[in-house]
């Protein structure tokens, strides 16, 4: 990608296979110093690698990724963490859970029960930080993006898409259907590490009432 | 040594904010580098005033900032001109200047580019976060309290009275870039140029792309001929990191250039930016026009060498 950024892809698909296949990759480089790099991202089905092009060369840098590719050792790669996340469900906090259920023929209930009933993968953080790209939503509460994205919704906004949820750290546009709110803070920039999921994480969501939310601050 | 009253904002014009070279390294949490725009302005303005080339300096879009020295200052303007003004008279740019206590600068309208870089001698001291004191617009972060300035805030600097010196110094004129309204910037295909038609990526580089008004720090937006995708395609991708200088092009066929404010994207890349042009990407205006110009990856990386042979040779020139 230019001349200063490798994409190495991994497979072409939105996978909980593939991503660990990222994963693994990706903390196998981290566990490594190849001189030159300077960032790298983890996504989806791709890590991308943004090196100094004065550093390191594009051809040495590629055999080593290769090299480092057939080197990847399971058993070296720690399980990843596990967290349960509390969230406020519909009314104030999740103007679109009503739209959800309505969408999908069932109750508020229902809909909770379906999005907490799951455990999900953070496949990336990206689009702001901290912001955990999560699947796989069961099919039975996938939803489509709103149709006129809201301009800014309040931090901790929990959306679905499609086949994924998120949840918004900080105040900013959202186009996906927002149907609650966790009072966590996922983002800050004075702790470390800065965000409280990475990529690779295993969340579960669980329901608590507006009364609750006070207990959960950090 | 110490912090030190430098500069009064008396009017922040529409966006001025406190950058230095980035926040690299942080991008697996979704943090974006931030970061001057036209980096190559600000590493020569810190150099003119004495500090290291990757302090942080003031970032001023378009028009409209005004300051007041509170202390006695050496400072430096480079970038853009937006026609910097020291109390009545013009000032020049991209040399040494000593202002006194009570000097106001200000920045009366863009003449040419879009950013000018302000540097202090000493310094701007605000948090280190994340290894960078670069304002991190998304998320709040970063610079002076995470935020565009403001009337009436006051920047700290460190020990500006070391950095006085009664010296001329200027950068060569001759190898100030030059910021026109019709920009050619060189790109390397890829990573997914396949995705589109020949005559889609023909069309990318044979057109000229208007810069729209929705432009920020986190894209340049072009209106042009769309570019279509091969049959079949779907409008989005999976997303996936991107970097500064990244061409996604979304399904309306309108590309959008990624500057310094996103780490990942979800539309197509059908080019990205060589190193040696980014900086000029700060400068792009609304209204400006872009065409597109493909180069070999031996051109791109000498490019990069000769604006870094540049600065060093500015650079070791100065300590000589």
């Amino acid at each position: 990608m230019g001349d200063r950024a490798l994409l190495v892809e991994l497979g072409d698909e939105i996978s909980p296979l593939v991503n660990r296949k990222v994963r693994e990759l990706f903390i196998t480089l981290q566990n490594r110093t190849i001189e030159g790099i300077v960032e790298t991202v983890p996504s989806y089905r791709s890590l991308l690698i943004v090196y100094e092009p004065r550093r390191v060369r594009l051809s040495t840098l590629q055999k080593a990724i290769d090299e480092l590719q057939k080197t990847v050792d399971i058993s070296k790669i720690p399980e990843p963490k596990k967290l349960k996340i509390p969230v406020v469900y519909g009314g104030e906090y999740g103007p679109d859970l009503e739209w959800v259920a309505r969408y999908h023929g069932i109750t508020h209930e229902e809909a909770v029960k379906r999005h907490t009933g799951n455990i999900y993968q953070v496949y990336m953080i990206g689009f702001t930080p901290g912001f955990a790209y999560m699947g796989e939503l069961p099919e039975n509460i996938a939803t489509p993006r709103r149709e006129t994205p809201r301009t800014a919704i309040p931090a901790g906004s929990v959306g679905i898409a499609q086949r994924e949820t998120g949840i918004y750290p900080v105040v900013s546009p959202a186009g996906w259907q927002i149907i609650g709110r966790t009072p966590l803070k996922l983002f800050d920039e004075t702790k470390w590490p800065p965000a409280l999921m990475e990529m690779g994480d295993s969340i579960q969501f669980f329901s608590i009432e507006e009364e609750e939310m006070s207990q959960w601050e950090r | 040594m110490g912090a030190v009253k430098a500069l009064e904002i008396l009017s922040p014009g529409p966006l001025t904010t406190v950058q230095d070279l980035g926040r690299y390294g942080y991008g697996r949490y979704g943090v974006a580098p931030s970061g001057a725009l036209d980096s190559f302005s600000l590493r020569v303005a810190n150099l003119l005033v004495g500090n290291p080339e990757d302090e942080a300096g003031l970032e001023i879009t378009l028009l409209g900032l005004k300051v007041q020295a509170l202390t006695d200052l050496s400072v430096a303007v480079t970038g853009g001109d937006l026609q910097p003004w020291l109390n009545e008279k013009i000032l020049k740019m991209w040399c040494l200047h000593t202002i006194r206590k009570g000097d106001i600068l200000s920045f009366k309208a863009p003449k040419s580019g879009f950013r000018s870089y302000l540097a202090l001698g000493g310094g701007i001291c605000v948090p280190t976060v994340m290894g960078s004191k670069s304002t991190n617009l998304s998320s709040g972060f970063g610079g002076l309290k995470g935020r565009p300035l403001k009337k009436g805030d006051i920047l700290l600097s460190d020990s500006p009275y070391l950095y006085l010196e009664e010296i001329e110094r200027a950068f060569d004129p001759k190898r100030v870039p030059a910021y026109p309204k019709d920009w050619v910037i060189r790109v390397l295909f890829g990573p997914q140029d396949d995705h589109f038609t020949r005559e889609g990526r023909n069309l990318f580089l044979n057109s000229s792309f208007k810069v729209t008004s929705q432009s920020d720090r986190t894209g340049i937006r072009l209106a042009g001929p769309p570019i279509q995708t091969r049959e079949g395609m779907e409008d989005s991708i999976i997303s996936e990191g991107v970097i500064c200088g990244t061409i996604q092009v979304p399904g309306d066929g309108q590309p959008i250039i990624i500057l310094g404010e996103t780490v990942t994207g979800g539309y197509r890349k059908i080019a990205t930016v060589i190193s040696a042009d980014l900086p000029l990407l700060g400068q792009v205006k609304p209204g400006d026009q872009i065409r597109f110009c493909e180069v070999s990856m031996e051109k791109a990386l000498q490019s990069f060498r000769e604006v870094e042979e540049m600065i060093t040779q500015f650079r070791e020139g100065l300590s000589r």
